[in-house]
């Protein structure tokens, strides 16, 4: 009996353990990481549950002339922490757009794992239809990389770099031609100075 | 005595006492010239930071923590970070022949820093010129001029070479000829060793004249203005003899072009080895193409017609990474070109788009940013001293593999921009048709590289004529005539520093 007792004492003052490091760590860590952009709709106090909460997080699809990425602004799930709000942001921008916005990333494209690194490196895991499903073509795969890369540094400024894995493992490249082997900062060169849609 | 010395040294005049020192650099602007002292440190001319700060006016700032030293000019910083051979200029990589030294609290930097690290962010045109020992600031036009003399019997011939092509006039004036040209200056090497019956001297006069002294034999001169090489302008003057004294005129005007330049406008322009990289291979197809044509077999046809227009037009041995159907690596790719010491690299491409619209070619370098730190840090790799066979020693460069074309980003940026130029000329570019990004092939590549996109396999036009004679043959055109013009040194001029938002 003592041992369970002992036991019930100890799974208490984790569970208290993890709360405090959800309340006092996580989430003022989140909160100051998406304060700039990606902002939760409403208040901290009083609000709906975090499922149905939404936040604005600008994604990025193939422009007309295959050459360039156009951002566009697009609800997405609000999740906590970071990571939880990283995996929505991937998973809304390998969703297939609406026309007439074309998806960089191959359709059929799904997330598998994402991971963040204590110095604000994301690795986002792929399935393998990145890969078997590309077009080939060096402009479609850097518009595919940056997208992605993009997409979560643009949103979450407490992500500074990206690197891309494919089936859970790292790849040289998707199709030959961008250099996965590190981790890819946020890269604006291929964004059209449109205004988002 | 020792602090006069010292004091001497600081204070930048001739150091006669250091046997080492080498002739200083003057600085030309429109406010006049100056000098600037270099020093050879570790076998490498270098200015001290101090004496370019005064002169372009930086400031300078050290950072105790990292050891390195920030430099403010107009607003954008250049970091320097000792022992390293890379700096950056405004957040982009640049490298260095060799390190910043530092002695106490002084740094010096190799004199290639004026030009690679200073004129991209100076405002004002900066030219450096090591042969002349010259530093240009501003807009300063002065064409470089090197003469020779011939005796020709009854005639001599003063040959000047003249680089970049200036207006210019002859006039005699009494016994001298008086050659002015339309520049704030030349930068003159003149012949010393004159025909004293005819040419009895050639002389600056002023800043952008030369004077001809005429010998007591001459009678009569003309001049003539032939195209030269690279861009210059070859001046023929001739003074003939009085007929009296000689019974015909013996030498007709040979062609003074068949002489060899007088001005060494490259250093050493040659080019011995290209390795060509058809993309992709074997299970690898690549991109498809709209008629079911694949990327590694238009690849591969361009790159051996491309090797056959190579060998017949510049003699240049050319060697393909594949030649057959072939699964190749990336990295055994730019080993075919580090193991052949290529002087050029160049993987050709066809692209795909999901939007079948977008056409046209474009031509990629590798970008350096993505590589971070890392790459700096590796840039500058010491040497390494191997023992050798039979007793000393070697020193070996060793690079590591995934930072190998870092060093070489300015020479690929200017190949691409000519390549890219070349291309213009014959195909249809995209609206991006020069890039810089990560490309794995790039990476390993030990020499200038360039990736060149064809066109979009994608687009049904555009994968006919991918598979067509007249457009292959367009692109082997345009890419031979990028490389002789890049050998050449008549590459195109560099663009200006394009700004990425967001960084």
């Amino acid at each position: 009996m003592t041992r369970r007792a002992i036991l019930s004492v100890v799974g208490f003052v984790v569970a208290a353990i993890v709360i405090w490091g959800v309340l006092f760590v996580a989430v003022p860590r989140w909160s100051r990481g998406g304060a700039d952009s990606a902002a939760p709709d409403g208040s901290t106090a009083g609000t709906p549950p975090a499922a149905q909460r939404k936040i604005t997080a600008t994604l990025y699809y193939v422009d007309d002339d295959g050459l360039s990425l156009v951002p566009a602004q697009r609800d997405v799930p609000f999740g906590e922490p970071v990571v939880e709000q990283a995996r929505f942001i991937v998973e809304a921008q390998l969703a297939a757009p609406a026309q007439p916005l074309v998806s960089a990333v191959p359709a059929g494209t799904t997330l598998r794992a994402l991971y963040l690194s204590e110095l604000g490196d994301a690795f986002v895991d792929l399935s393998g239809d990145i890969t078997s499903k590309h077009t080939g073509g060096s402009m479609d795969e850097i518009l595919t990389v940056y997208a992605i890369v993009n997409a979560l540094t643009v949103n979450l400024p407490a992500i500074t770099r990206v690197q891309i894995l494919v089936d859970g493992k790292e790849v040289d490249t998707l199709a030959g031609h961008v250099d996965l082997r590190n981790p890819l900062s946020k890269n604006l060169t291929w964004v059209t100075a449109d205004n988002p849609s | 005595m020792l602090v006069a010395l010292v004091l001497a040294g600081l204070t930048g005049l001739p150091a006669a006492q250091t046997p080492q020192s080498p002739a200083p650099y003057t600085v030309v602007s429109r406010d006049g010239r100056q000098p600037l002292p270099a020093r050879s440190i570790n076998g490498q001319e270098m200015f001290a930071i101090d004496d370019l700060a005064r002169i372009f006016g930086f400031t300078t700032k050290d950072d105790p923590i990292a050891g390195g030293l920030t430099i403010t000019l107009r607003g954008q910083s250049i970091l320097l970070s000792p022992n390293q051979e890379i700096a950056s200029v405004a957040g982009r990589l640049i490298s260095l022949p060799a390190p910043p030294a530092r002695e106490g609290r002084a740094w010096f930097v190799p004199v290639d820093f004026v030009a690679r690290a200073l004129a991209p962010v100076a405002g004002t045109p900066i030219e450096l010129r090591k042969p002349s020992r010259l530093v240009l600031l501003g807009d300063i036009r002065m064409p470089r001029v090197a003469g020779r003399i011939e005796s020709l019997g009854a005639l001599a011939r003063l040959t000047l070479d003249v680089a970049p092509t200036t207006p210019h006039a002859v006039t005699q004036e009494g016994n001298r000829l008086i050659l002015r040209f339309e520049a704030d200056a030349i930068d003159a090497s003149l012949p010393t060793s004159p025909v004293p019956e005819l040419i009895a001297g050639v002389r600056p006069e002023g800043a952008a004249a030369i004077a001809v002294e005429l010998g007591p034999r001459h009678a009569s001169f003309r001049s003539s203005d032939l195209p030269g090489d690279r861009g210059g302008v070859r001046i023929v003057i001739e003074v003939v003899a009085k007929t009296t004294d000689t019974p015909a005129a013996p030498s007709p005007t040979a062609p003074a072009a068949e002489a060899p330049p007088l001005l060494d406008l490259v250093p050493a322009g040659t080019l011995r080895t290209v390795v060509i990289d058809p993309g992709h291979g074997g299970a690898d197809e690549g991109a498809r193409g709209a008629g079911g044509s694949v990327e590694k077999s238009v690849t591969l046809a361009v790159a051996r017609r491309l090797k056959a227009a190579l060998e017949a037009r510049l003699g240049v041995r050319t060697l393909l990474t594949r030649d057959g159907d072939t699964a190749l690596g990336l990295d055994e790719r730019a080993a075919v070109a580090n193991n052949n010491k290529a002087d050029l690299f160049i993987s050709l491409h066809a692209n795909a788009s999901v939007r079948p619209g977008a056409a046209g070619a474009q031509v990629f370098y590798l970008s350096l940013e993505e590589l971070g730190d890392e790459a700096r840090r590796a840039a500058s790799a010491p040497r390494e001293t191997l023992p050798v066979f039979g007793g000393g020693s070697r020193d070996i460069e060793v690079v590591a593999w995934r930072f190998a074309q870092a060093r070489h980003i300015e020479r690929s940026a200017s190949f691409a921009r000519t390549v890219e130029a070349a291309l213009r000329a014959r195909v249809t570019m995209s609206a991006r048709p020069l890039q810089q990004a990560p490309l794995r092939a790039l990476v390993g590549a030990n020499m200038p590289a360039v990736l060149i996109e064809m066109g979009f396999m994608s687009n049904p036009q555009q994968a006919a004529q991918l598979g067509s004679d007249e457009y292959q043959n367009a692109i082997v055109q345009a890419v031979v005539d990028g490389v002789i013009q890049f050998r050449d040194g008549r590459g195109a001029a560099p663009a200006p520093v394009p700004q990425v938002p967001g960084r």
